[in-house]
């Protein structure tokens, strides 16, 4: 005889989540504005999967990894060479990957708008992203995709538990007042904060495997989004400098300077 | 009746679909948040930023929430501040705590009434959840964590944990959608409360607001902060800020008996939250506080790209680190090499009492 629990179990057994990632700029790179103050310069250097995306990978996969899910796919937006992240993601241990492609630029609203499309095609149970990318720093695409959805939102999540028998989601975010806690219906997005997981590296016989995993590919045309755009950069430059220092040679030095020279104490 | 109230929309809806550069008259909307029935003050940092979008702003106010401490926030609000010339007032259960689901069909349906040309919010942890989802629902491209403005379309922002700036002109119709860097938008010196000139307190009408299949799906569980007497992070005039070269939470510690002495604030990097020293809402950095004192002053820190990110506004910086090399003495107007453990102590003995 079939339990009410274990048809629930089954039924989330069987969730799919679906996590967006990002290809960026490696947060390590010191970056350079382009003379032409047309943007950050962007050829030549090492580009990686946004950090924050790679905590909400992180997160699927050990929600998979516990029994809760039964399929992670990885979706990115932007050119060609995102593929290079959704393989990095398929070798972390997606399932697969979906590259919406488009050579041009993209801003949240639009990205929101192709992402809603796909999972109303996936129909995953959760979708994670980090909370925000380390170019733009725009901390904006989760609100706005589940705003779309009407979904109920986690943003900056340090904390996720899923309870799959009343398919909800706990969710500790680190807001400016501490850590609160809230409780979301699933289906949810969830925005990922730093402290939320390590993630892991990729092993060998997972970046082997990975080569044969499926990306489909798609663009925004075949989702029936129009690309249209309500911002324009004007122009991108470097934020002002600093005078330079001095390094002093006492506490006494330093209390003298920030009482009598700089007026601060 | 029915009719003529949707031909006034009608009406209005033409209206709002010219592009908001070609707004003769400005109207601003702004997200308020308050505490203990009173605004907060990155809530005034957006009124401040409002002026700067052009002459002839009409700015309203829009607070959320229930009971005593609203009416009285509601007040406040209504006299604190001469540019505001409404408080729009939503009273509901619903807005106990503020959620982004119900927050987000408020802002839409106070913007179908009012349609306002911009709608503005501090970006805190508030601003930042919330006003992206409406924007959304109302189909815009918001503009987030805006330090300038330069007219009614014309803003800059950091990209690149602050190592860029990108100067954004919106280009779409109203309303026009942003989130403000409250440091980057101080207060003005402070008028007096004036109650003559006191705003009219508006309610809002809620009747439509259970539309939203989201309300209702997100619950509010607890909020655990830490109770101190310190001044605020996003706001005090100096900030003490500790690095994992403090190795224990016990050794933090020091840092706290500095920022009692200095009567600062106390901040932390990434490492020393992870590592356990001191809660999250310490962490100062590109995805932590933005800070801006007039004097910060860094122990132990080394001054990764993502720390400077948080503070690099201050207008004092001071470094103390073991390691000559370490970047933090990039961006600190005075440096100290040196042992913190010996410097701190040599610090809490010779400075004065705060006044």
């Amino acid at each position: 005889m079939r339990t009410t629990t274990s048809a629930a179990s089954r039924e989330t057994a069987s969730m799919r989540i679906m996590v967006a990632i990002k290809r960026v700029i490696d947060y390590a790179v010191k970056i350079r504005v382009k003379p032409d103050k047309s943007g950050v310069e962007t050829s030549n250097v090492k580009m990686s999967m946004n950090p924050f995306c790679e905590i909400a990978l992180e997160e699927a996969l050990r929600i998979k990894e516990s029994g809760r899910a039964s399929e992670v796919v990885a979706v990115s937006v932007g050119p060609a060479q995102c593929v290079d992240t959704l393989r990095t993601g398929l070798a972390m241990g997606a399932d697969r990957a979906i590259h919406v492609e488009f050579p041009g630029t993209l801003y949240p609203l639009s990205i929101a708008k192709i992402l809603k499309a796909l999972v109303d095609a996936e129909k995953p149970g959760l979708l994670l992203l980090g909370k925000q990318a380390i170019d733009d720093d725009c901390n904006q695409t989760g609100q706005m995709i589940a705003g779309l959805l009407k979904w109920p939102q986690g943003t900056f999540a340090s904390k996720v538990v899923l309870d799959e028998e009343n398919k909800v989601a706990t969710v500790d975010r680190e807001v400016d007042g501490g850590l609160e806690t809230l409780c979301l219906d699933l289906p949810a997005v969830i925005t990922t904060d730093l402290r939320l997981n390590q993630p892991r590296y990729a092993s060998l016989p997972n970046i082997m495997k990975a080569k044969s995993k499926v990306i489909k590919k798609l663009t925004p045309q075949d989702l029936n989004i129009e690309i249209r755009s309500d911002l324009e950069v004007v122009q991108v430059t470097d934020p002002p400098k600093r005078k330079a220092g001095v390094i002093l040679s006492s506490v006494d030095e330093l209390i003298d300077k920030l009482k009598n020279e700089a007026r601060v104490l | 009746m029915a009719i003529r109230s949707l031909l006034g929309a009608f009406r209005k809806r033409s209206f709002v679909t010219r592009a908001v550069s070609c707004y003769r008259s400005l109207s601003t909307l702004i997200l308020a948040e308050h505490e203990r029935g009173v605004l907060k003050a990155s809530s005034l940092s957006a009124v401040e930023a409002a002026k700067c979008l052009g002459e002839n702003n009409s700015i309203s106010l829009l607070l959320a929430g229930t009971g005593p401490s609203l009416q009285e926030a509601a007040a406040h609000a209504a006299s604190c501040h001469p540019s505001i010339s409404q408080v729009l007032l939503a009273e509901s259960d619903k807005f106990a705590y503020p959620l982004a689901e119900a927050w987000a069909k408020l802002v839409h349906v106070v913007q179908q009434k009012g349609s306002y040309s911009h709608i503005i919010a501090g970006s805190g942890s508030f601003g930042k959840n919330i006003l992206p989802r409406a924007a959304a629902i109302l189909d815009v491209s918001p503009i987030t964590d805006v330090t300038e403005i330069n007219g009614s379309n014309l803003f800059v922002r950091p990209i690149y944990a602050g190592n860029a700036l990108s100067t954004v002109r919106y280009t779409g119709s109203a309303p026009c959608m942003l989130t403000i860097r409250s440091t980057s938008f101080p207060l003005g010196a402070t008028p007096a409360p004036s109650v003559s000139n006191a705003a009219s307190v508006d309610k809002v009408d809620l009747s439509t607001l259970s539309e939203d299949d989201a309300i209702g799906k997100s619950k509010y569980i607890s909020l655990s902060s830490q109770d101190t007497d310190r001044p605020d992070l996003g706001n005090a005039r100096i900030v003490v800020t500790g690095g994992r070269a403090l190795k224990s939470a016990e050794n933090f510690k020091l840092i706290e008996k500095l920022a009692e002495k200095l009567g600062a604030a106390v901040g932390a990097t990434r490492a020393a939250v992870d590592a356990g020293f001191v809660p999250n809402e310490l962490q100062v950095g590109q995805t932590g506080k933005i800070v801006a004192p007039e004097l910060y002053m860094a122990f132990g820190v080394s001054g990764a790209i993502q720390h400077i990110a948080g503070m690099r506004d201050s207008k004092v910086i001071v470094a103390v680190n073991k390691d000559a090399d370490a970047p933090i003495f990039q961006v600190a107007d005075y440096g100290l090499v040196g042992d913190l453990f010996e410097i701190i102590p040599e610090l809490l003995e010779k400075l004065p009492e705060k006044k």
